[in-house]
Protein backbone atom coordinates (compact mmCIF):
# COMPACT_ATOMS: atom_id res chain seq x y z
CA UNK A 1 0.00 0.00 0.00
CA UNK A 2 2.88 2.16 1.43
CA UNK A 3 4.65 1.36 -1.87
CA UNK A 4 1.52 2.43 -4.65
CA UNK A 5 1.16 5.45 -2.51
CA UNK A 6 5.00 6.75 -3.08
CA UNK A 7 4.72 5.58 -6.53
CA UNK A 8 4.64 8.88 -9.12
CA UNK A 9 2.25 8.23 -11.63
CA UNK A 10 1.70 9.98 -15.08
CA UNK A 11 -0.86 12.34 -13.48
CA UNK A 12 1.25 13.80 -11.04
CA UNK A 13 3.62 14.72 -13.60
CA UNK A 14 1.21 16.32 -15.37
CA UNK A 15 0.05 18.27 -12.61
CA UNK A 16 3.40 19.54 -11.75
CA UNK A 17 4.12 20.13 -15.15
CA UNK A 18 0.81 22.25 -15.83
CA UNK A 19 1.29 23.74 -12.30
CA UNK A 20 4.65 24.86 -13.04
CA UNK A 21 4.27 26.11 -16.64
CA UNK A 22 0.94 28.13 -15.69
CA UNK A 23 3.04 30.14 -13.10
CA UNK A 24 5.95 30.96 -15.06
CA UNK A 25 3.30 31.89 -17.46
CA UNK A 26 1.92 33.69 -14.62
CA UNK A 27 4.26 35.81 -13.88
CA UNK A 28 5.41 36.90 -17.12
CA UNK A 29 2.50 38.43 -17.36
CA UNK A 30 2.34 40.00 -13.91
CA UNK A 31 5.79 41.76 -14.57
CA UNK A 32 4.84 44.07 -16.90
CA UNK A 33 2.13 45.11 -14.72
CA UNK A 34 4.18 45.95 -11.75
CA UNK A 35 7.32 47.00 -14.03
CA UNK A 36 5.45 49.69 -15.77
CA UNK A 37 5.27 51.56 -12.67
CA UNK A 38 8.79 51.88 -12.20
CA UNK A 39 10.53 55.07 -13.79
CA UNK A 40 10.02 55.37 -17.53
CA UNK A 41 12.45 56.45 -20.37
CA UNK A 42 11.14 59.89 -19.86
CA UNK A 43 12.08 60.29 -16.19
CA UNK A 44 15.62 58.13 -16.93
CA UNK A 45 16.28 60.77 -19.28
CA UNK A 46 16.18 63.49 -16.83
CA UNK A 47 18.94 61.59 -14.53
CA UNK A 48 21.31 63.97 -14.62
CA UNK A 49 21.82 67.21 -14.39
CA UNK A 50 24.99 70.28 -15.21
CA UNK A 51 25.45 73.17 -12.63
CA UNK A 52 27.32 76.04 -13.14
CA UNK A 53 28.78 76.80 -9.91
CA UNK A 54 31.25 80.08 -11.20
CA UNK A 55 28.91 82.45 -9.48
CA UNK A 56 28.53 80.93 -5.67
CA UNK A 57 30.84 82.95 -3.45
CA UNK A 58 32.43 81.23 -0.50
CA UNK A 59 30.17 80.82 2.39
CA UNK A 60 26.94 80.82 0.24
CA UNK A 61 25.05 78.02 -0.80
CA UNK A 62 22.54 76.96 -4.23
CA UNK A 63 19.71 74.65 -4.64
CA UNK A 64 19.23 72.35 -7.21
CA UNK A 65 16.92 70.11 -8.94
CA UNK A 66 18.05 66.61 -9.86
CA UNK A 67 15.26 64.03 -9.84
CA UNK A 68 12.56 66.25 -8.66
CA UNK A 69 14.71 66.32 -5.39
CA UNK A 70 16.72 69.37 -4.15
CA UNK A 71 20.61 68.91 -3.95
CA UNK A 72 22.62 71.64 -1.96
CA UNK A 73 25.41 72.92 -3.73
CA UNK A 74 27.64 74.72 -0.88
CA UNK A 75 31.15 76.65 -1.21
CA UNK A 76 32.50 76.53 1.92
CA UNK A 77 34.71 78.51 3.99
CA UNK A 78 38.00 77.68 5.36
CA UNK A 79 36.73 78.18 9.09
CA UNK A 80 34.15 75.77 8.04
CA UNK A 81 36.02 73.56 6.61
CA UNK A 82 38.03 73.59 9.37
CA UNK A 83 35.18 73.44 12.12
CA UNK A 84 34.13 70.24 10.42
CA UNK A 85 36.78 68.14 10.52
CA UNK A 86 37.33 69.57 14.32
CA UNK A 87 34.69 67.18 15.53
CA UNK A 88 35.72 63.61 16.89
CA UNK A 89 34.13 60.82 15.42
CA UNK A 90 32.38 59.16 18.48
CA UNK A 91 30.11 62.48 18.77
CA UNK A 92 28.64 61.61 15.38
CA UNK A 93 25.62 59.29 15.45
CA UNK A 94 26.72 58.07 11.85
CA UNK A 95 30.37 58.51 12.00
CA UNK A 96 31.44 60.03 9.01
CA UNK A 97 35.01 61.69 8.33
CA UNK A 98 34.26 65.44 6.64
CA UNK A 99 37.09 64.15 3.77
CA UNK A 100 35.06 61.26 2.49
CA UNK A 101 31.90 63.56 2.06
CA UNK A 102 33.87 65.74 -0.39
CA UNK A 103 36.33 65.30 -3.94
CA UNK A 104 39.56 65.45 -2.42
CA UNK A 105 40.82 69.17 -3.66
CA UNK A 106 37.84 70.39 -4.10
CA UNK A 107 37.00 70.55 -0.33
CA UNK A 108 35.36 73.69 -0.47
CA UNK A 109 32.50 71.87 -2.72
CA UNK A 110 29.98 70.06 -0.82
CA UNK A 111 27.64 68.40 -3.16
CA UNK A 112 24.63 66.58 -0.91
CA UNK A 113 20.87 65.65 -1.22
CA UNK A 114 19.23 68.28 0.30
CA UNK A 115 16.67 65.68 1.69
CA UNK A 116 16.53 64.90 5.84
CA UNK A 117 16.79 61.83 6.42
CA UNK A 118 14.34 61.04 8.90
CA UNK A 119 11.12 61.36 6.45
CA UNK A 120 12.29 63.27 3.53
CA UNK A 121 11.60 67.12 3.99
CA UNK A 122 14.11 69.85 2.93
CA UNK A 123 16.24 71.09 5.80
CA UNK A 124 16.45 75.12 6.28
CA UNK A 125 20.04 76.09 5.81
CA UNK A 126 22.33 78.33 8.17
CA UNK A 127 19.75 76.79 11.34
CA UNK A 128 20.21 74.43 13.87
CA UNK A 129 22.71 73.96 17.19
CA UNK A 130 25.73 73.00 14.89
CA UNK A 131 25.90 76.03 12.49
CA UNK A 132 24.59 73.52 9.23
CA UNK A 133 20.80 72.53 8.19
CA UNK A 134 17.63 72.26 10.49
CA UNK A 135 14.92 70.33 9.51
CA UNK A 136 11.75 71.48 10.72
CA UNK A 137 9.28 68.87 10.11
CA UNK A 138 11.01 66.48 13.53
CA UNK A 139 13.74 68.93 14.71
CA UNK A 140 17.21 67.22 12.93
CA UNK A 141 20.50 68.81 13.49
CA UNK A 142 22.84 68.54 10.34
CA UNK A 143 26.29 70.26 11.25
CA UNK A 144 28.01 71.61 8.18
CA UNK A 145 29.19 68.88 6.81
CA UNK A 146 25.66 67.73 6.14
CA UNK A 147 26.48 65.05 8.51
CA UNK A 148 23.58 64.35 11.71
CA UNK A 149 24.34 65.31 14.95
CA UNK A 150 20.73 65.46 17.09
CA UNK A 151 17.24 64.78 16.51
CA UNK A 152 15.31 61.68 14.64
CA UNK A 153 17.22 61.32 11.89
CA UNK A 154 18.99 57.80 11.64
CA UNK A 155 21.98 58.77 9.04
CA UNK A 156 23.65 61.62 7.42
CA UNK A 157 22.42 63.65 4.20
CA UNK A 158 23.40 61.43 1.26
CA UNK A 159 26.39 62.57 -1.11
CA UNK A 160 24.79 61.79 -4.91
CA UNK A 161 27.40 60.53 -7.50
CA UNK A 162 28.97 63.46 -8.83
CA UNK A 163 31.68 64.93 -10.87
CA UNK A 164 33.19 68.05 -12.02
CA UNK A 165 33.38 68.37 -15.53
CA UNK A 166 35.17 71.61 -15.15
CA UNK A 167 36.26 74.11 -12.44
CA UNK A 168 33.17 76.05 -12.88
CA UNK A 169 30.61 72.88 -13.69
CA UNK A 170 29.59 69.75 -11.85
CA UNK A 171 26.98 66.45 -12.94
CA UNK A 172 25.17 65.35 -10.86
CA UNK A 173 24.07 61.82 -11.45
CA UNK B 1 -28.84 29.74 -6.05
CA UNK B 2 -29.63 26.44 -4.30
CA UNK B 3 -30.16 26.24 -0.69
CA UNK B 4 -27.83 23.03 0.36
CA UNK B 5 -26.15 23.41 3.58
CA UNK B 6 -22.68 23.37 4.15
CA UNK B 7 -20.62 23.51 7.05
CA UNK B 8 -16.91 24.27 6.64
CA UNK B 9 -14.36 21.97 8.28
CA UNK B 10 -12.34 23.85 10.25
CA UNK B 11 -13.26 25.57 13.35
CA UNK B 12 -12.14 29.21 11.74
CA UNK B 13 -13.57 28.32 8.46
CA UNK B 14 -17.36 27.61 10.19
CA UNK B 15 -16.61 31.25 12.69
CA UNK B 16 -16.34 32.56 9.63
CA UNK B 17 -18.63 31.10 7.05
CA UNK B 18 -22.04 31.26 10.20
CA UNK B 19 -21.19 35.51 9.70
CA UNK B 20 -20.40 35.52 5.78
CA UNK B 21 -21.46 32.90 3.98
CA UNK B 22 -18.43 32.91 1.46
CA UNK B 23 -17.37 29.29 2.21
CA UNK B 24 -20.87 28.19 1.28
CA UNK B 25 -20.97 30.32 -1.68
CA UNK B 26 -17.90 29.42 -3.19
CA UNK B 27 -18.43 25.32 -2.14
CA UNK B 28 -21.98 26.21 -4.48
CA UNK B 29 -19.35 27.27 -7.04
CA UNK B 30 -17.03 24.33 -7.12
CA UNK B 31 -20.42 21.83 -6.81
CA UNK B 32 -22.95 23.39 -9.08
CA UNK B 33 -24.55 20.71 -11.27
CA UNK B 34 -23.54 21.66 -14.86
CA UNK B 35 -24.76 19.23 -17.78
CA UNK B 36 -22.20 16.74 -18.79
CA UNK B 37 -23.11 17.37 -22.74
CA UNK B 38 -21.52 20.95 -22.62
CA UNK B 39 -19.36 21.79 -25.73
CA UNK B 40 -16.93 23.82 -26.56
CA UNK B 41 -19.44 26.82 -27.77
CA UNK B 42 -20.09 27.15 -23.70
CA UNK B 43 -16.47 27.56 -22.65
CA UNK B 44 -17.13 31.36 -23.91
CA UNK B 45 -18.42 32.30 -20.75
CA UNK B 46 -15.54 31.63 -18.93
CA UNK B 47 -13.22 33.46 -21.74
CA UNK B 48 -15.69 36.49 -21.58
CA UNK B 49 -14.55 36.31 -17.64
CA UNK B 50 -11.06 36.76 -18.60
CA UNK B 51 -11.83 38.88 -21.39
CA UNK B 52 -12.97 41.24 -18.59
CA UNK B 53 -10.70 40.99 -16.24
CA UNK B 54 -8.42 41.49 -18.77
CA UNK B 55 -9.46 45.22 -19.89
CA UNK B 56 -10.07 45.88 -16.47
CA UNK B 57 -6.50 45.09 -15.46
CA UNK B 58 -4.67 46.68 -18.20
CA UNK B 59 -7.47 49.73 -18.51
CA UNK B 60 -6.40 50.44 -14.43
CA UNK B 61 -2.45 50.37 -15.80
CA UNK B 62 -3.23 52.38 -18.91
CA UNK B 63 -4.82 55.06 -16.71
CA UNK B 64 -1.75 55.59 -14.66
CA UNK B 65 -0.14 57.00 -17.81
CA UNK B 66 -2.78 58.24 -19.68
CA UNK B 67 -3.63 62.22 -19.78
CA UNK B 68 -7.23 62.72 -20.63
CA UNK B 69 -6.56 66.33 -22.23
CA UNK B 70 -7.24 67.39 -26.16
CA UNK B 71 -3.75 68.74 -26.16
CA UNK B 72 -1.86 65.90 -24.31
CA UNK B 73 -3.90 62.90 -24.85
CA UNK B 74 -2.32 61.60 -28.45
CA UNK B 75 1.31 62.25 -27.08
CA UNK B 76 0.75 60.26 -23.85
CA UNK B 77 -0.20 57.57 -25.82
CA UNK B 78 2.75 57.62 -28.20
CA UNK B 79 4.77 58.21 -24.54
CA UNK B 80 3.08 54.55 -23.24
CA UNK B 81 4.54 52.97 -26.27
CA UNK B 82 7.49 54.47 -26.37
CA UNK B 83 9.01 55.22 -22.91
CA UNK B 84 6.60 53.43 -20.56
CA UNK B 85 7.89 50.10 -19.01
CA UNK B 86 6.08 47.36 -21.43
CA UNK B 87 3.94 49.88 -22.49
CA UNK B 88 3.42 48.85 -25.96
CA UNK B 89 2.30 45.56 -24.61
CA UNK B 90 -0.15 46.72 -22.44
CA UNK B 91 -1.71 48.78 -25.02
CA UNK B 92 -1.76 46.27 -27.18
CA UNK B 93 -3.34 43.93 -24.90
CA UNK B 94 -5.78 46.46 -24.36
CA UNK B 95 -6.79 47.47 -27.86
CA UNK B 96 -6.75 43.88 -29.36
CA UNK B 97 -8.37 42.68 -25.62
CA UNK B 98 -11.59 44.84 -27.25
CA UNK B 99 -11.56 43.13 -30.39
CA UNK B 100 -11.06 39.62 -28.73
CA UNK B 101 -13.88 40.57 -26.06
CA UNK B 102 -16.64 41.11 -28.86
CA UNK B 103 -15.25 38.14 -31.02
CA UNK B 104 -16.16 35.71 -27.74
CA UNK B 105 -19.22 37.45 -27.47
CA UNK B 106 -20.24 37.24 -30.73
CA UNK B 107 -19.76 33.35 -30.48
CA UNK B 108 -21.43 33.48 -27.29
CA UNK B 109 -24.41 35.15 -27.98
CA UNK B 110 -24.96 32.81 -30.84
CA UNK B 111 -24.49 30.11 -29.17
CA UNK B 112 -27.29 31.28 -27.69
CA UNK B 113 -29.23 31.99 -30.57
CA UNK B 114 -28.81 28.25 -32.06
CA UNK B 115 -29.20 26.01 -29.19
CA UNK B 116 -32.17 28.48 -27.39
CA UNK B 117 -30.63 29.52 -24.27
CA UNK B 118 -32.68 32.60 -24.06
CA UNK B 119 -35.79 30.82 -23.75
CA UNK B 120 -37.92 30.11 -20.76
CA UNK B 121 -37.12 30.09 -17.73
CA UNK B 122 -33.79 31.78 -18.78
CA UNK B 123 -35.15 34.96 -20.29
CA UNK B 124 -33.46 37.25 -17.60
CA UNK B 125 -30.15 35.78 -18.38
CA UNK B 126 -30.66 37.11 -22.36
CA UNK B 127 -31.76 40.14 -21.10
CA UNK B 128 -29.09 40.81 -18.67
CA UNK B 129 -26.39 39.54 -21.31
CA UNK B 130 -27.95 42.07 -23.67
CA UNK B 131 -27.47 44.89 -21.47
CA UNK B 132 -23.96 43.75 -20.66
CA UNK B 133 -23.10 43.82 -24.64
CA UNK B 134 -24.79 47.36 -25.09
CA UNK B 135 -22.80 48.71 -22.06
CA UNK B 136 -19.44 46.75 -23.85
CA UNK B 137 -20.53 48.74 -26.96
CA UNK B 138 -20.56 51.86 -25.00
CA UNK B 139 -17.05 51.31 -22.99
CA UNK B 140 -15.26 49.98 -26.59
CA UNK B 141 -16.69 53.69 -28.50
CA UNK B 142 -15.61 55.71 -26.01
CA UNK B 143 -12.02 53.82 -25.35
CA UNK B 144 -11.65 54.75 -29.00
CA UNK B 145 -11.44 57.93 -28.63
CA UNK B 146 -9.47 58.23 -26.07
CA UNK B 147 -6.52 58.29 -27.96
CA UNK B 148 -7.70 61.11 -29.89
CA UNK B 149 -6.45 60.00 -33.14
CA UNK B 150 -8.74 61.59 -36.65
CA UNK B 151 -10.89 58.12 -36.65
CA UNK B 152 -11.35 59.12 -32.79
CA UNK B 153 -12.13 62.09 -33.54
CA UNK B 154 -14.65 61.78 -36.28
CA UNK B 155 -15.57 58.47 -35.14
CA UNK B 156 -17.06 60.36 -32.27
CA UNK B 157 -18.54 63.39 -33.86
CA UNK B 158 -20.19 60.39 -36.36
CA UNK B 159 -21.90 58.61 -33.19
CA UNK B 160 -22.47 61.67 -30.84
CA UNK B 161 -24.39 63.38 -33.89
CA UNK B 162 -26.79 60.40 -34.49
CA UNK B 163 -28.69 62.12 -31.39
CA UNK B 164 -29.06 65.00 -33.26
CA UNK B 165 -31.55 63.03 -35.35
CA UNK B 166 -34.32 63.01 -32.74
CA UNK B 167 -36.92 65.61 -33.36
CA UNK B 168 -37.23 69.03 -31.65
CA UNK B 169 -34.33 68.61 -28.92
CA UNK B 170 -31.52 66.72 -30.88
CA UNK B 171 -29.05 69.05 -31.51
CA UNK B 172 -29.85 70.61 -27.62
CA UNK B 173 -28.62 66.05 -26.62
CA UNK B 174 -25.73 66.38 -29.00
CA UNK B 175 -24.36 70.01 -27.44
CA UNK B 176 -24.85 68.49 -23.66
CA UNK B 177 -23.07 65.05 -24.65
CA UNK B 178 -20.20 67.48 -26.00
CA UNK B 179 -19.95 70.20 -23.46
CA UNK B 180 -18.74 72.22 -26.08
CA UNK B 181 -20.32 73.13 -29.93
CA UNK B 182 -18.46 70.29 -30.96
CA UNK B 183 -16.46 67.15 -30.09
CA UNK B 184 -13.65 68.96 -27.98
CA UNK B 185 -11.96 68.64 -24.70
CA UNK B 186 -14.84 68.36 -22.11
CA UNK B 187 -16.39 65.35 -24.56
CA UNK B 188 -12.47 63.55 -24.13
CA UNK B 189 -12.75 63.76 -20.54
CA UNK B 190 -16.35 63.13 -19.30
CA UNK B 191 -15.48 59.99 -22.38
CA UNK B 192 -12.10 58.93 -20.11
CA UNK B 193 -14.40 59.37 -16.55
CA UNK B 194 -17.72 56.85 -18.58
CA UNK B 195 -14.89 54.71 -19.76
CA UNK B 196 -13.50 53.78 -16.78
CA UNK B 197 -16.98 53.72 -15.14
CA UNK B 198 -18.62 51.14 -17.08
CA UNK B 199 -15.98 48.06 -17.09
CA UNK B 200 -17.39 47.83 -13.55
CA UNK B 201 -21.01 48.23 -14.37
CA UNK B 202 -20.46 45.30 -16.45
CA UNK B 203 -19.04 43.19 -13.68
CA UNK B 204 -21.81 43.65 -11.76
CA UNK B 205 -23.90 42.76 -14.58
CA UNK B 206 -21.81 40.03 -14.75
CA UNK B 207 -22.39 38.45 -11.04
CA UNK B 208 -26.20 39.16 -11.70
CA UNK B 209 -25.71 37.12 -15.03
CA UNK B 210 -23.70 34.49 -13.49
CA UNK B 211 -26.45 34.58 -10.33
CA UNK B 212 -29.75 33.90 -12.98
CA UNK B 213 -27.48 31.37 -14.53
CA UNK B 214 -27.17 29.49 -10.98
CA UNK B 215 -31.19 29.26 -10.63
CA UNK B 216 -31.87 26.91 -13.19
CA UNK B 217 -28.77 26.07 -14.19
CA UNK B 218 -26.90 25.86 -17.75
CA UNK B 219 -28.91 24.95 -20.82
CA UNK B 220 -27.05 22.11 -22.71
CA UNK B 221 -26.44 21.27 -26.41
CA UNK B 222 -29.82 19.03 -26.16
CA UNK B 223 -31.66 22.00 -25.05
CA UNK B 224 -33.96 19.70 -22.80
CA UNK B 225 -34.29 20.36 -19.07
CA UNK B 226 -32.66 18.26 -16.81
CA UNK B 227 -32.27 17.30 -12.80
CA UNK B 228 -29.60 17.91 -10.84
CA UNK B 229 -28.00 16.65 -9.35
CA UNK B 230 -28.50 13.69 -11.20
CA UNK B 231 -26.65 11.84 -13.87
CA UNK B 232 -27.04 13.64 -16.50
CA UNK B 233 -25.28 16.65 -14.61
CA UNK B 234 -21.44 16.55 -13.35
CA UNK B 235 -19.88 19.09 -10.51
CA UNK B 236 -18.55 22.41 -12.13
CA UNK B 237 -15.17 21.98 -10.61
CA UNK B 238 -13.25 19.82 -12.15
CA UNK B 239 -15.16 19.38 -14.98
CA UNK B 240 -16.05 22.32 -16.42
CA UNK B 241 -13.26 24.40 -14.64
CA UNK B 242 -10.60 22.13 -16.99
CA UNK B 243 -12.63 22.18 -20.26
CA UNK B 244 -12.73 26.05 -19.83
CA UNK B 245 -9.30 26.36 -19.10
CA UNK B 246 -8.03 24.48 -22.22
CA UNK B 247 -10.32 26.59 -24.36
CA UNK B 248 -8.95 29.76 -22.84
CA UNK B 249 -5.23 28.46 -23.57
CA UNK B 250 -6.69 28.25 -26.98
CA UNK B 251 -8.32 31.36 -26.99
CA UNK B 252 -5.22 33.51 -25.34
CA UNK B 253 -2.66 31.91 -28.07
CA UNK B 254 -5.39 33.37 -30.35
CA UNK B 255 -4.99 36.81 -28.85
CA UNK B 256 -1.34 36.59 -28.43
CA UNK B 257 -0.48 35.70 -32.12
CA UNK B 258 -3.14 39.46 -32.42
CA UNK B 259 -0.70 41.50 -30.22
CA UNK B 260 2.43 40.13 -30.69
CA UNK B 261 2.70 39.78 -34.63
CA UNK B 262 -0.24 41.97 -36.32
CA UNK B 263 -1.16 44.18 -33.30
CA UNK B 264 -2.59 46.55 -35.49
CA UNK B 265 -4.20 45.05 -38.04
CA UNK B 266 -7.70 45.08 -36.07
CA UNK B 267 -7.42 49.41 -36.03
CA UNK B 268 -7.10 51.74 -38.56
CA UNK B 269 -3.96 53.73 -39.15
CA UNK B 270 -5.51 57.16 -39.56
CA UNK B 271 -5.93 56.66 -35.77
CA UNK B 272 -1.77 57.29 -35.82
CA UNK B 273 -2.76 61.16 -36.75
CA UNK B 274 -3.50 63.47 -34.50
CA UNK B 275 -6.88 64.40 -34.31
CA UNK B 276 -7.95 67.68 -36.71
CA UNK B 277 -10.97 69.52 -36.19
CA UNK B 278 -10.86 70.49 -40.10
CA UNK B 279 -10.26 67.50 -42.00
CA UNK B 280 -12.24 64.12 -41.96
CA UNK B 281 -10.45 61.39 -43.17
CA UNK B 282 -11.40 60.00 -46.38
CA UNK B 283 -13.20 57.20 -45.07
CA UNK B 284 -14.60 56.52 -41.76
CA UNK B 285 -15.39 53.43 -40.38
CA UNK B 286 -16.21 52.07 -36.68
CA UNK B 287 -13.93 49.62 -35.16
CA UNK B 288 -14.89 45.94 -36.76
CA UNK B 289 -17.07 45.03 -34.30
CA UNK B 290 -19.90 47.24 -34.51
CA UNK B 291 -19.70 47.24 -38.86
CA UNK B 292 -23.01 45.49 -38.92
CA UNK B 293 -25.00 48.15 -37.29
CA UNK B 294 -23.04 51.02 -39.11
CA UNK B 295 -24.18 48.93 -42.40
CA UNK B 296 -27.71 48.92 -41.14
CA UNK B 297 -27.65 53.07 -40.08
CA UNK B 298 -26.05 53.36 -43.28
CA UNK B 299 -28.84 51.47 -45.90
CA UNK B 300 -31.75 53.41 -44.94
CA UNK B 301 -31.55 56.92 -46.90
CA UNK B 302 -32.99 59.30 -43.54
CA UNK B 303 -31.36 60.50 -41.14
CA UNK B 304 -34.03 59.18 -38.43
CA UNK B 305 -34.96 56.19 -39.49
CA UNK B 306 -31.59 55.13 -39.76
CA UNK B 307 -31.09 56.07 -36.41
CA UNK B 308 -33.92 54.17 -35.58
CA UNK B 309 -33.10 51.13 -37.36
CA UNK B 310 -29.97 50.92 -36.23
CA UNK B 311 -30.94 51.06 -32.64
CA UNK B 312 -34.01 48.16 -33.25
CA UNK B 313 -31.46 46.02 -34.27
CA UNK B 314 -30.16 45.62 -30.91
CA UNK B 315 -33.24 46.20 -28.94
CA UNK B 316 -35.15 43.72 -31.16
CA UNK B 317 -33.11 40.86 -29.56
CA UNK B 318 -34.72 41.84 -25.83
CA UNK B 319 -37.97 40.75 -26.68
CA UNK B 320 -36.69 37.55 -28.48
CA UNK B 321 -37.52 35.39 -25.87
CA UNK B 322 -41.88 36.04 -26.92
CA UNK B 323 -40.55 36.38 -30.59
CA UNK B 324 -39.42 32.96 -30.48
CA UNK B 325 -42.92 30.37 -30.54
CA UNK B 326 -41.18 27.24 -30.52
CA UNK B 327 -41.40 24.43 -27.78
CA UNK B 328 -37.88 23.16 -28.61
CA UNK B 329 -35.08 24.86 -27.63
CA UNK B 330 -31.73 23.37 -29.08
CA UNK B 331 -31.78 24.10 -32.92
CA UNK B 332 -30.20 20.40 -33.04
CA UNK B 333 -34.14 19.51 -32.91
CA UNK B 334 -35.13 21.99 -35.67
CA UNK B 335 -34.47 21.58 -38.96
CA UNK B 336 -35.80 24.49 -40.28
CA UNK B 337 -35.02 26.84 -37.88
CA UNK B 338 -31.43 25.74 -38.11
CA UNK B 339 -30.92 26.39 -41.77
CA UNK B 340 -32.51 29.87 -40.90
CA UNK B 341 -30.11 30.51 -37.96
CA UNK B 342 -27.10 29.94 -40.68
CA UNK B 343 -28.55 32.44 -42.80
CA UNK B 344 -28.82 34.98 -40.18
CA UNK B 345 -25.10 34.34 -39.41
CA UNK B 346 -24.34 34.81 -42.95
CA UNK B 347 -26.45 37.74 -43.10
CA UNK B 348 -25.12 39.59 -39.87
CA UNK B 349 -21.09 38.64 -41.61
CA UNK B 350 -22.13 40.28 -45.10
CA UNK B 351 -23.51 43.50 -43.33
CA UNK B 352 -20.40 43.68 -40.90
CA UNK B 353 -18.48 43.48 -44.71
CA UNK B 354 -20.23 45.89 -46.56
CA UNK B 355 -20.25 48.30 -43.38
CA UNK B 356 -16.80 48.45 -44.00
CA UNK B 357 -17.47 49.49 -47.56
CA UNK B 358 -18.32 52.40 -49.42
CA UNK B 359 -21.88 53.00 -49.14
CA UNK B 360 -22.44 53.18 -52.40
CA UNK B 361 -23.45 50.83 -55.46
CA UNK B 362 -23.66 47.35 -54.63
CA UNK B 363 -22.48 47.09 -51.25
CA UNK B 364 -25.53 49.55 -50.41
CA UNK B 365 -27.70 47.03 -52.60
CA UNK B 366 -26.95 44.35 -49.99
CA UNK B 367 -26.80 46.29 -47.06
CA UNK B 368 -30.38 47.01 -47.84
CA UNK B 369 -31.32 43.21 -48.15
CA UNK B 370 -29.08 41.90 -45.38
CA UNK B 371 -30.73 44.70 -43.42
CA UNK B 372 -33.90 43.40 -44.26
CA UNK B 373 -33.53 40.37 -44.01
CA UNK B 374 -32.43 40.90 -40.13
CA UNK B 375 -35.56 42.18 -39.11
CA UNK B 376 -37.80 39.42 -41.26
CA UNK B 377 -35.89 36.73 -39.11
CA UNK B 378 -37.00 37.90 -36.01
CA UNK B 379 -40.01 39.61 -36.76
CA UNK B 380 -41.53 37.07 -39.17
CA UNK B 381 -39.11 33.71 -39.15
CA UNK B 382 -38.84 33.62 -35.70
CA UNK B 383 -42.71 33.22 -34.90
CA UNK B 384 -44.09 31.83 -37.86
CA UNK B 385 -40.92 28.69 -38.16
CA UNK B 386 -41.66 28.17 -33.83
CA UNK B 387 -45.19 27.82 -34.83
CA UNK B 388 -45.13 25.52 -38.10
CA UNK B 389 -42.10 23.66 -37.97
CA UNK B 390 -41.89 20.27 -37.24
CA UNK B 391 -39.67 19.13 -34.62
CA UNK B 392 -37.58 15.93 -34.56
CA UNK B 393 -38.02 13.75 -31.30
CA UNK B 394 -36.30 14.99 -28.57
CA UNK B 395 -34.29 12.65 -26.28
CA UNK B 396 -35.75 11.59 -22.89
CA UNK B 397 -32.73 12.72 -21.07
CA UNK B 398 -29.29 13.96 -22.03
CA UNK B 399 -27.27 10.80 -21.30
CA UNK B 400 -28.96 9.08 -23.97
CA UNK B 401 -26.89 11.12 -27.14
CA UNK B 402 -24.33 11.13 -24.93
CA UNK B 403 -23.35 7.75 -24.07
CA UNK B 404 -24.14 6.75 -28.09
CA UNK B 405 -21.26 9.40 -29.21
CA UNK B 406 -22.71 12.97 -29.26
CA UNK B 407 -25.76 15.28 -29.75
CA UNK B 408 -25.61 14.97 -33.58
CA UNK B 409 -29.57 15.23 -34.48
CA UNK B 410 -29.20 11.82 -36.68
CA UNK B 411 -27.92 9.72 -34.02
CA UNK B 412 -30.14 11.33 -31.68
CA UNK B 413 -33.38 10.58 -33.56
CA UNK B 414 -32.54 7.09 -34.42
CA UNK B 415 -31.61 6.10 -30.46
CA UNK B 416 -35.25 7.85 -29.85
CA UNK B 417 -36.59 5.85 -32.88
CA UNK B 418 -35.48 2.41 -30.93
CA UNK B 419 -36.82 3.94 -27.79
Amino acid sequence: MSKEEKKVNRRDFLFTASYTVGAVGVGAVIWPMIDQMNPDKAQQALATTEVDISSIEPGKSITVLWRGKPVFLKRRTSEEIAEARAVNLDDLPDPQKDEDRVKSGKDEWLVMLGVCTHLGCVPLKDKGDYNGWFCPCHGSHYDVSGRIRKGPAPTNMEIPKFEFVNNNTIKIG
Amino acid sequence: MSEQEYTPTSKAGKWFNDRLPLLTLGKHLTDYPTPKNLNYWWTFGGILTFCLITQIVTGIVLAMHYVAHADLAFASVEHIMRDVNYGWLIRYIHSNGASMFFLAVYIHIFRSLFYGSYKSPREVIWIIGLMIYLLMMAAAFMGYVLPWGQMSFWGATVITNLFSAIPLVGDSITTWLWGAYSVDNPTLNRFFSLHYLIPFLILGLVVLHIWALHVPGNNNPVGIDIKKPSKDTVPFHPYITIKDAFALLVFMIIFAGFVFFTPNVLGHSDNYIPANPLVTPAHIVPEWYLLPFYAILRSVPDKLGGVILMFSAIFILFVLPWLDTSKVRSAVFRPIYRQFFWILVIDVLMLGYVGAMPAEGIYLVLARVGTIYYFLHFIVVMPIVGYLEKTDPIPMSISEPVLSGGAEPSIARKVNDKA
